[in-house]
């Protein structure tokens, strides 16, 4: 009985952390809200024995996606106002609701099966059954690299740009060649002049 | 109610106040927190499943392969997001689409 309440104060705290986050009109706060949801659902896997996927889920969505979320705020703004629903937002209620007891009506109808023998470990599991899901995690964080990479180096040009521009009073200007916009200026007094060289000597 | 079905009452909570977050808002930086609510409880699900199964293994090395790549969702969301906003001025998906009708 106590571990079942253990779980129902953590799933309580996991549902008003995620409805607050979805409704907080502060994206900075709905940033802190998720990372409780994430800190709730971290520890409702631990007590499940799921350790490592706790560890994980603990690491990577409340702290990693926290991060990124606060940088990108960072940079889109905080009174980036939420315009509002497409849909009445009575019938976004009535949609979830009929989401969740359809899914409801669906899971509790599931027969569980009792544990049969010796259940295999996590490690194994992973390195032996699913090795292709290991490969896939490589070339997935590969590629959320490759992302940040990205949002980081266009951040630098625009930085460079803001720079060029208006930054401590300075403007960076760009050396156009006179040929390039049709214009050639005329050569100072004793300059060298090639064409004149040549008529000389003929 | 053993800890498997207040687990999976926290699992059902979860994705409908995923699916109202997507629902009602425009805002594309609280479309990820959504989609985040969303995989949240979809790890959930995975770990009670497998618990429920008796294949506890299985079904954790998923959830960790579904956190991984929910991270990477939320990744590119966010640099789509910060370039939005560099380029059209606003997070609002409906400003973004060149759609008319």
């Amino acid at each position: 009985m106590g571990d079942s309440a253990i779980h129902l104060i953590l799933v309580v705290g996991a549902l008003v952390c995620a409805y607050r986050a979805m409704t907080s009109p502060r994206i900075l706060s709905s940033t802190i809200y998720l990372a409780c949801v994430s800190a709730a659902v971290a520890m409702m896997l631990y007590l499940l024995g799921a350790y490592q996927v706790a560890v994980i889920e603990l690491s990577v969505g409340a702290g990693l996606v926290t991060v990124l979320l606060v940088y990108a705020i960072s940079v889109v703004g905080d009174d980036a106002s939420d315009p509002g629903s497409v849909i009445p937002r009575p019938v976004a209620v009535g949609l979830a609701l009929l989401t969740a007891v359809m899914l409801g009506y669906m899971a509790y109808s599931l027969p569980s099966t009792a544990a049969i023998g010796r259940v295999p470990p996590l490690i194994r599991a992973l390195w032996e059954q699913r090795v292709l899901d290991v490969w896939i995690q490589m070339v997935l964080i590969f590629a959320g690299v490759l992302g940040i990479l990205g949002l980081l180096a266009e951040g630098k040009s625009a930085r460079a740009k803001a720079h060029g521009s208006a930054g401590n009073g300075h403007r960076t200007v760009k050396v156009v060649p006179p040929t390039a916009c049709g214009y050639a200026p005329p050569a100072p007094r004793g300059a060298h002049d090639p064409a004149k060289k040549e008529e000389v000597h003929a | 109610m053993t800890p498997l079905q207040v687990g999976l009452l926290g699992v059902i909570g979860l994705l409908g106040v995923g699916c109202y977050g997507l629902l009602i808002t425009r805002n594309l930086i609280k479309v990820v927190m959504a989609l985040q609510i969303l995989v949240k409880a979809v790890v959930l699900a995975l770990v009670l499943a497998g618990q429920a199964g008796s294949q506890a293994g299985l079904g954790q090395s998923l959830a960790a392969t579904v956190i991984v790549a929910d991270t990477m969702v939320a990744v590119v969301g966010l640099a789509l997001a910060v370039q939005i906003r560099r380029r059209v001025g606003s997070v609002d998906i409906s400003a973004i689409s060149t759609l008319r009708g």
